[in-house]
C-alpha cells in the first residue's frame, strides 16, 4: 500500500486539547485561614484571584471519607448542602472579607488535578487546574497556584476499625466546629500528643463525653500546657497500651478493648495519632516534595509558580517527630492484632495478604502464588508501594487510598526493616477526589479532537490482517477505518 | 541450547514472556530491567488479547486460555469481547469488521441493541448495535507481567531489577556479555526488548531501529456490577471491566515525545481524562454516575508501519530484537514463543513472521518521523 504522508498526524493531541475557560493570576486551593489570607493579600495587591474550596462536599462523598476521615459519624444535617454552605460562611467571616477584597470565591468546588508541561508532556496550552462542582468539570489557567489544602487524617488499622464510628481527629474537629453535625456522644481518643489533647478538649467543650485517651508510649506526649488543661477535666490517659479491637453492632462502634485488658464503652473511636499534609495536587503536577518528620510527612518544596501555605506546607514544627510516633503505633498495633486484620477497607486487603503480596480473594491462589511474599519480592529489589498495590489491590479502592496509603507505607517499612523514608510514596493520581464520569466529562470537546479521535494511533497499516495484505481488502480497510491521516 | 545462557534486556511483558519460553526450554535466563518489571507500557495498557491483524494471532488465541495454569499465577484472563457502535458511522465500520471476521473464519455475531444490553447491562438504548467477538479476550496487565516474572524465576531464571543496561561486549561477531553499571553478564545470546530504549541500545551495534515513542492515557472508575462480558470496546475506546468490576478505558489522542537511553523521565496524564470520561459515559450510560478514581499515562514506541519488529540480526548474529510497536501485551504469549524460536532455532516454528523483519525498513527515508508528523511538540 502506497501512503503519502502529510507531515501532520491529526490523531496526535497537538493543539486539540480543550482550552481553559478563564485565566487567573492566582488560584488558591483551600479556603481555610491560610488560603483565605493568601487570597486576600493577593487581591489587595491588585491581582485577579480565584479561591476554591471543595467544602461542603456532598453527604455521599463524606460517607466515603472525603476529604477527611468522617467514619460515618455525621448527622443527617450534612445531607443538606444549603445548610452546610451557610455553616461555612457562619464559621468563617473572613470569607466575606475576601469577597469584598475582590477575590472570586467558589465553594463546593473541587480542584482535582493540576497540569503543566514538563518531561513527557508539551501539549498543554498553559498550566491549568481542573475544577469540578456538582454539575460539571472545567479548566482554569493560572500564573501562580497556592495550595492551602490542609492536612488529612492518618488512619490506623486495628480489628474492628472498618465500621462506622472509627474516625479521624480533623474530621471530628470539622464536624464539631464548622458544621455542628457530629453524631457521636461518647468518644475514645487514640494518641496523646497535641492533636489528641486538643481534640479531646474541644469535644468535651462541645458536650461530648470523652472517656479517655490511649497512648502507646509510656508517658503522655502533649505539651505541658495542654496536659495541665486536660488534667483539670479529669479525662484519663491510658499510657503504655494500645487498642486491640473495637466491638460494635449495626450502628457501628459500641466499645473498645485495650491491650491492658480494659474495655471502654464508647460509640466513637477518634484516631488522633497524626495528620498528613494534603499533597495530592503537588504529586499530580509532579511537583517537588520532601519528607519532613517534624512537619507531619511529605511536604511541598515550593517552586516559582507553586506555593503551599498552612498545614499543606507542613504541620507546625514543635520538635515532635511525627513519623517515629506513627511507626511506634503501627508496630504496636501490628504486634497485638491478628494477621487477618483488614488494612485496605475498600478492597478488603488483610495485613497477611498485603505482606504476602497475595491477590484479592476472587482470584485463585495456586501453590506457587502462596509461596510468594514480600520477602521473595524484596529479593528482586526494594519495596515499592505502587508495585505492591497492583498485586494486592491495597489502596486501589474508591477512597483512593486516603485510609490506607500511609499505613501500607509504614507496614512495608517495618516488614522490610527499613526506615520509613526509604520506601517511596505510593503515587497520587488525578482526579485526587472521586468524580463521576458524567461530571468529569468534557461535553464541549473541540471539533478537531472529535474529528480525529482514533481508538489507537490511527496508523492505517497497523490493524490490517496479514491475510489481507496486498489484496483489495487492504485498501477497503483503509477507506473504511481511517480518515485524514494520510492522503 | 539447554544449559546456555541468554540475557534479556528489558523486563516488559515481551522480554519476560521470551524469558519464560526460553526457561521452559532449559535455557538459563537473566532478565535485566532498568526499574521494576512491567513498569512501563506493559503494566499500563488495556489488557486486550484479540489481535487478528498479527501473524501471531493464532498462537495468541491458543495460549491465553492456558496461561494461568502454565504460569502458575493468576492473570485474570477472560474470554471474548464486544464492540459497541455509538454512531451510524461506527456501526458501518464495526459491521465491516464483522464481515471481515466472517471471511477470515473468526467467530463473530452481530448484535442488536437488546442483545448488546443483555451482554453489557451498562450499555444503553443510545447504541446502534454491537459485534460479539467469540474469540479473544483480556487479562490484567500488571498481574500477568508479574506472573511471567515469577514463573520465569520458578524455572530457575533470574530477574535483576534496577539494572539498566549500559553496553555490550562482542567478540567474533557475537555478543559475549551484557553490561550494567555494576555487573557484567556473560551470555550465549541476547534479546533486546527494551521498548522505547531499543534504538539507543542497538545504535551501539551501528544498527538503526526506527521507533518513535509516544504517550497515551487511560482512566479507571470505581467498581460496577459484573457484566456477563467484560471486554467491551467501541465508540473508539478500548478497555475492559476488571474482575473487581472497575471500568478501565483508553483511546484518543497520543502525544509524540522523545525518550533518551535512560527511559521516560515521566509519564504524566493530562485533562484528556475529561474526553475519555465523556466517551465512556456515552458508551456505557448506566455507568455515567460511577466515579473515576485514577488516570495514568504510559509510553509506547511505534514502528513506521505500526507493526512489531521481531528479528534476529545477522551481525552480531546472536541478538534478537523485539518491539511490539504499541501492541505488545495481548500478543505476549505468542511473541515470547517466536523470540524463543529465533534465539534457539533461528526461525519461528509456528507462524510466518517475515513481515516483522527489520529489513522491511531498509529503504526507509531518514525523515520518516517528520513525514508522518510523529515529532515531539517543540
Amino acid at each position: 500500500m502506497e501512503l503519502n504522508f502529510t507531515g501532520t498526524d491529526i490523531c496526535a493531541v497537538n493543539g486539540t486539547s480543550s482550552a481553559p475557560e478563564a485565566h487567573y493570576e492566582l488560584v488558591v486551593v483551600g479556603a481555610g485561614p491560610s488560603g483565605v489570607a493568601a487570597a486576600i493579600d493577593a487581591a489587595k495587591a491588585g491581582k485577579k484571584v480565584l479561591l476554591v474550596d471543595e467544602n461542603p462536599v456532598s453527604g455521599a462523598l463524606m460517607g466515603n471519607d472525603v476529604p477527611l476521615y468522617f467514619g460515618g459519624r455525621m448527622t443527617a444535617a450534612t445531607q443538606n448542602s444549603e445548610r452546610m454552605l451557610e455553616a461555612i460562611f457562619m464559621s468563617m467571616p473572613e470569607l466575606e472579607t475576601a469577597m469584598e477584597a475582590g477575590v472570586e470565591l467558589l465553594l463546593g468546588t473541587t480542584a482535582w488535578g493540576v497540569y503543566r508541561n514538563g518531561p513527557g508532556v508539551a501539549s498543554l496550552p498553559e498550566q491549568v487546574v481542573g475544577l469540578a462542582d456538582s454539575e460539571r468539570s472545567w479548566l482554569i489557567g493560572f500564573d501562580h497556584i497556592t495550595l492551602a489544602t490542609g492536612a488529612r487524617d492518618l488512619a490506623m488499622a486495628f480489628p474492628g476499625w472498618n465500621q462506622p464510628g472509627v474516625m479521624g481527629a480533623a474530621a471530628l474537629q470539622m464536624l464539631l466546629t464548622r458544621y455542628d453535625a457530629f453524631a457521636g456522644r461518647r468518644i475514645l481518643v487514640l494518641g496523646s500528643h497535641d492533636l489528641a489533647v486538643e481534640t479531646a478538649l474541644l469535644a468535651q467543650a462541645r458536650g461530648v463525653e470523652v472517656t479517655g485517651l490511649v497512648e502507646v508510649r509510656g508517658a503522655p506526649q502533649a505539651s505541658a500546657e495542654l496536659l495541665a488543661k486536660l488534667a483539670e477535666t479529669g479525662i484519663p490517659i491510658h499510657c503504655g497500651t494500645a487498642i486491640t479491637s473495637a466491638k460494635g453492632g449495626i450502628d457501628g462502634v459500641e466499645s473498645a478493648t485495650l491491650a491492658n485488658g480494659q474495655e471502654i464503652a464508647c460509640d466513637t473511636i477518634c484516631a488522633a495519632i497524626g495528620l498528613v499534609p494534603s499533597i495530592e495536587l503537588v504529586d499530580t503536577m509532579h511537583g517537588a516534595r520532601t519528607l519532613n518528620a517534624a512537619r507531619g510527612g511529605y511536604v511541598p518544596l515550593g517552586e516559582a509558580t507553586v506555593s503551599a501555605v498552612g498545614d499543606c506546607a507542613g504541620l507546625a514544627d514543635n520538635g515532635f517527630d511525627h513519623v517515629a510516633y506513627r511507626m511506634e503505633w503501627m508496630q504496636a498495633l501490628t504486634n497485638i492484632s491478628a494477621d487477618d486484620t483488614v488494612i485496605c477497607q475498600c478492597e478488603e486487603v488483610t495485613r497477611a495478604d498485603l505482606i504476602g503480596v497475595q491477590p484479592p480473594n476472587y482470584l485463585s491462589r495456586p501453590a506457587p502464588m502462596c509461596a510468594r511474599s514480600l520477602n521473595t519480592l524484596l529479593q528482586d529489589g526494594p519495596a515499592n508501594p505502587d508495585q505492591i498495590k497492583r498485586l494486592t489491590r491495597a489502596g486501589m479502592g474508591v477512597c483512593q487510598g486516603r485510609r490506607c496509603r500511609d499505613q501500607v507505607a509504614m507496614l512495608l517499612a517495618l516488614e522490610a526493616g527499613k526506615p520509613f523514608g526509604t520506601i517511596p510514596l505510593a503515587s497520587h493520581r488525578a482526579p485526587v477526589r472521586p468524580l463521576p464520569l458524567k461530571i468529569m466529562a468534557d461535553w464541549n470537546e473541540p471539533e478537531a479532537m472529535s474529528a480525529a479521535w482514533d481508538v489507537w494511533f490511527g496508523i492505517p497499516t497497523q490493524w490490517v490482517p496479514v491475510e489481507d495484505l496486498g489484496t483489495q481488502y487492504e485498501e477497503d480497510h483503509r477507506q473504511m477505518l481511517y480518515t485524514g491521516m494520510y492522503e | 541450547m539447554s544449559g546456555s545462557e541468554v540475557v534479556i534486556v528489558g523486563g516488559g511483558v515481551t522480554g519476560l514472556s521470551a524469558g519464560w519460553w526460553l526457561a521452559r526450554s532449559g535455557v538459563k535466563v537473566t532478565v535485566l530491567d532498568k526499574f521494576i518489571v512491567g513498569w512501563e507500557a506493559s503494566g499500563r495498557n488495556g489488557g486486550g488479547a484479540s489481535h487478528y491483524q498479527s501473524p501471531l494471532f493464532d498462537e495468541e488465541q491458543r495460549m491465553w486460555p492456558q496461561m494461568d495454569e502454565l504460569l502458575g499465577y493468576p492473570t485474570e484472563h477472560q474470554k471474548e469481547r464486544i464492540i459497541i457502535a455509538m454512531t451510524e458511522r461506527q456501526w458501518e465500520q464495526y459491521r465491516f469488521v464483522a464481515e471481515r471476521h466472517h471471511r477470515l473464519g473468526h467467530p463473530v455475531e452481530v448484535l442488536d441493541v437488546k442483545q448488546v444490553q443483555e451482554a453489557v447491562p451498562l450499555a444503553g438504548d443510545n447504541c446502534f448495535g454491537g459485534v460479539h467477538y467469540k474469540f479473544g479476550g483480556h487479562a490484567n496487565p500488571q498481574r500477568s507481567v508479574q506472573a511471567y516474572a515469577w514463573a520465569l524465576q520458578d524455572l530457575g531464571g533470574t530477574i535483576e531489577q534496577h539494572s539498566p543496561v549500559t553496553g555490550f561486549e562482542t567478540a567474533g561477531g557475537k555478543v559475549t556479555a551484557v553490561k550494567t553499571a555494576t555487573a557484567t553478564y556473560g551470555c550465549d545470546a541476547v534479546v533486546v526488548a527494551a521498548g522505547p530504549q531499543i534504538p539507543q541500545l542497538m545504535a551501539q551495534f551501528g544498527i538503526d531501529i526506527p521507533l518513535a515513542p509516544a504517550r497515551a492515557e487511560m482512566i479507571i472508575t470505581e467498581p460496577a456490577p459484573m457484566m456477563p462480558i467484560g471486554g467491551v470496546d467501541g465508540h473508539k475506546l478500548y478497555g475492559r471491566q476488571t474482575m473487581r468490576g472497575n471500568l478501565a478505558y483508553g483511546g484518543g489522542p497520543h502525544e509524540w515525545i522523545d525518550v533518551d537511553a535512560t527511559g521516560p523521565k515521566d509519564r504524566p496524564s493530562t485533562p484528556l481524562m475529561r474526553n475519555l470520561a465523556s466517551r465512556l459515559a456515552e458508551l456505557l450510560p448506566k455507568a455515567a454516575h460511577l466515579n473515576i478514581i485514577r488516570s495514568w499515562a504510559g509510553v509506547i514506541e511505534n514502528s513506521p508501519d505500526g507493526r512489531p519488529i521481531i528479528d534476529r540480526l545477522t551481525s552480531p548474529d546472536n541478538v534478537v530484537v523485539a518491539s511490539m510497536s504499541g501492541v505488545g501485551f495481548g500478543l505476549s504469549p505468542a511473541s515470547g514463543h517466536a523470540i524463543r524460536d529465533l534465539v534457539i532455532d533461528g526461525a519461528c516454528s509456528f507462524a510466518d513472521i517475515d513481515i516483522l523483519k527489520l529489513s522491511r525498513f531498509d529503504n526507509l527515508e531518514s525523515d520518516w518521523r517528520e513525514k508522518r508528523g510523529w515529532m515531539p511538540i517543540s
